[in-house]
């Protein structure tokens, strides 16, 4: 694996157009290996647009991104993931019919490529990983809002991914629930995967992320320590048009 | 006694129309193609038969082992090649594809074989049959309905059982995230073409070892292949099976009484299903 720059994923100069609404404009963004990385912005900044041109849903109309030192612009979302980028939706979405376990093994055989023993081992630790074991012989269809945001984790992680997108996982939850993945995000900085995490909930970013970076009209404005970020006037103005909430605001 | 045999030939041309019907249930279920294109393509590997064992050497079993496998080869080509360009288009895309394939193959087929009937011989096979009293179960019913089944059950533990089976379902659920965690989906749908054109060959090689065809008899197999899928219960393919028995049960039991009604009470039958239980006996889990 030779990464001269050192960045596990990297945008350089990336635009993507829809007419006239400009989701990405000369956008450059890179995430080191095993970092948390948090994205706030605005509605319509262009966060979800990121993770689809990341993943591989949407391809950019100029620039590259990179991904452990190789070009993947042109390389399709199945084989992506297969190099080890994960990604949950806002919206979860699991393959409904099937069981938990399934959709868990699913990822495993495909994503991971591991077979038979191997898959289900893997399946079952990721399961347990995100406290999804007792659930494992549900219907999938038949879970609970935070059982799905944790089946969309697990199947992420099921891929063994070195780089994982979370779009807003927070997002509908209690407070207490958004602490329980909150801890379960930072085990997986614990085990070295690089995070990528957009979220309104700021006190959940803050409280997680290495870095963090705003996103506003396709553009990064501000990119660094969580703090300076939150302090920077441009973000302030930009973001929530006041003062940015801080974890004492939202509290 | 003699219901009781009508029954019995019900039970056995019911297991050829859910063997028909099998790989269109298939093809609906996993990718949402309606394939109206589907009875010609059995009767298209009835020819390719016939050809193999006129102009080869080949006995009437590997004539019919050659040609699913061909069909298979085939399936996995027509899915990637034409289909996959249209399913991007919308349902109505590929409505509209499948129909140009059917009027095409149609034709090809009358050009190269003229409109006459033919028959795959088998010789004695043909006519052979288990006795019991006044029951008659032929070795080919028994095959048809003896394939219906295996392909049903293999299909089934292909799904639940393997990698690319449990990856097919994903694919049918939401093809999106299905290639988010690493599957092709264009492959996938292409395996389960290929699966459907493999199943439909053994159909129509078995229809033509029991009668005559023709190149426009694949539109009736159709009807009656779609009928079992219906009254089944879309995307269910246990629904599919207990639909096509359903579809040959009726029929046999009316023809009993009066023959002329026969195909009629089939067609009844499926009315009274989609006025009834428009979701089929056996609807798919979870929808």
């Amino acid at each position: 694996m030779t990464d001269p720059t050192h960045h596990l994923l990297e945008l350089r100069g990336v635009t993507k157009r829809f007419g006239k609404v400009t989701v990405a404009t000369d956008l450059d963004l890179v995430v080191s290996a095993g970092e948390t990385l948090g994205i706030v912005g605005p509605n319509g900044a262009g966060k979800t647009s990121l993770f689809a041109m990341i993943s591989g849903d949407l391809h950019p109309d100029s620039g590259a991104v990179l991904f452990a030192g190789r070009d993947i612009t042109g390389v399709s979302a199945h084989r992506r993931a297969r190099l080890g980028l994960g990604r949950t939706y806002q919206v979860p979405r699991p393959f409904e019919k099937m069981t938990v376990f399934e959709n868990v093994l699913v990822a495993a055989t495909t994503g991971a490529g591991t077979r038979g023993q191997a898959a289900a081992t893997l399946a079952g630790e990721t399961l347990d990983r995100t406290g999804m074991y007792d659930v494992a012989n549900r219907v999938a269809g038949s879970l609970t809002l935070l059982q799905r945001k944790r089946l969309e984790l697990a199947r992420a992680l099921a891929t063994r991914p070195r780089l994982v997108l979370l779009d807003e996982v927070a997002g509908g939850l209690t407070d207490p629930e958004v602490a329980e993945l909150v801890t379960l995000v930072r085990s997986l900085h614990d085990t070295g995967i690089a995070v990528v995490w957009i979220e309104h909930v700021v006190h959940a970013l803050t409280a997680t992320v290495d870095r963090l970076a705003c996103l506003a009209g396709g553009r990064v404005v501000a990119d660094g320590l969580p703090a300076d970020v939150l302090a920077d006037p441009t973000v302030r103005e930009l973001y929530l048009g006041q003062a940015v909430a801080t974890d004492e605001d939202v509290a | 006694m003699g219901l009781l045999n009508a029954v019995v030939q019900g039970v056995l041309l019911g297991g050829l129309y859910a063997l028909y019907a099998a790989g269109l249930s298939l093809m609906f279920g996993v990718m949402r193609i309606v394939n109206l294109a589907h009875g010609d393509l059995g009767v298209v590997a009835a020819y390719v038969a016939l050809v193999l064992v006129t102009h080869t050497f080949l006995p009437v079993w590997a004539a019919v082992v050659v040609t699913v496998l061909l069909s298979a080869v085939a399936g996995y080509l027509l899915q990637r090649l034409l289909l996959q360009r249209s399913l991007s288009s919308g349902p109505l895309a590929t409505l509209l594809v499948t129909f140009g394939l059917s009027v095409i193959l149609q034709n090809v087929l009358q050009e190269l074989f003229s409109a006459d009937t033919r028959s795959l011989d088998t010789g004695t096979f043909a006519t052979a049959a288990i006795h019991l009293g006044e029951i008659s179960v032929s070795y080919l019913g028994l095959l048809g309905l003896g394939l219906a089944l295996a392909t049903i059950v293999g299909v089934q533990l292909y799904l639940s059982r393997t990698a690319t089976g449990r990856m097919m379902r994903a694919a049918s659920d939401d093809p999106e995230v299905a290639t988010l965690v690493g599957a092709d989906a264009r492959h996938v749908y292409a395996v389960a073409t290929s699966i459907a054109l493999a199943s439909v060959a053994l159909a129509g090689m078995v229809f033509a070892m029991r009668s005559s065809f023709s190149p426009t008899i694949g539109s009736m197999s159709l009807i009656f292949a779609f009928e079992a899928v219906v009254i089944g219960g879309l995307g269910s393919l246990w629904g599919t099976l207990l639909g096509g028995l359903g579809l040959g049960l009726a029929q046999s039991i009316v023809g009993y009484y009066d023959p002329a009604d026969s195909i009629l009470a089939g067609h009844l039958l499926f009315l009274a299903v989609l006025a009834l239980r428009p979701q089929g006996i056996l609807a798919a889990r979870g929808t």
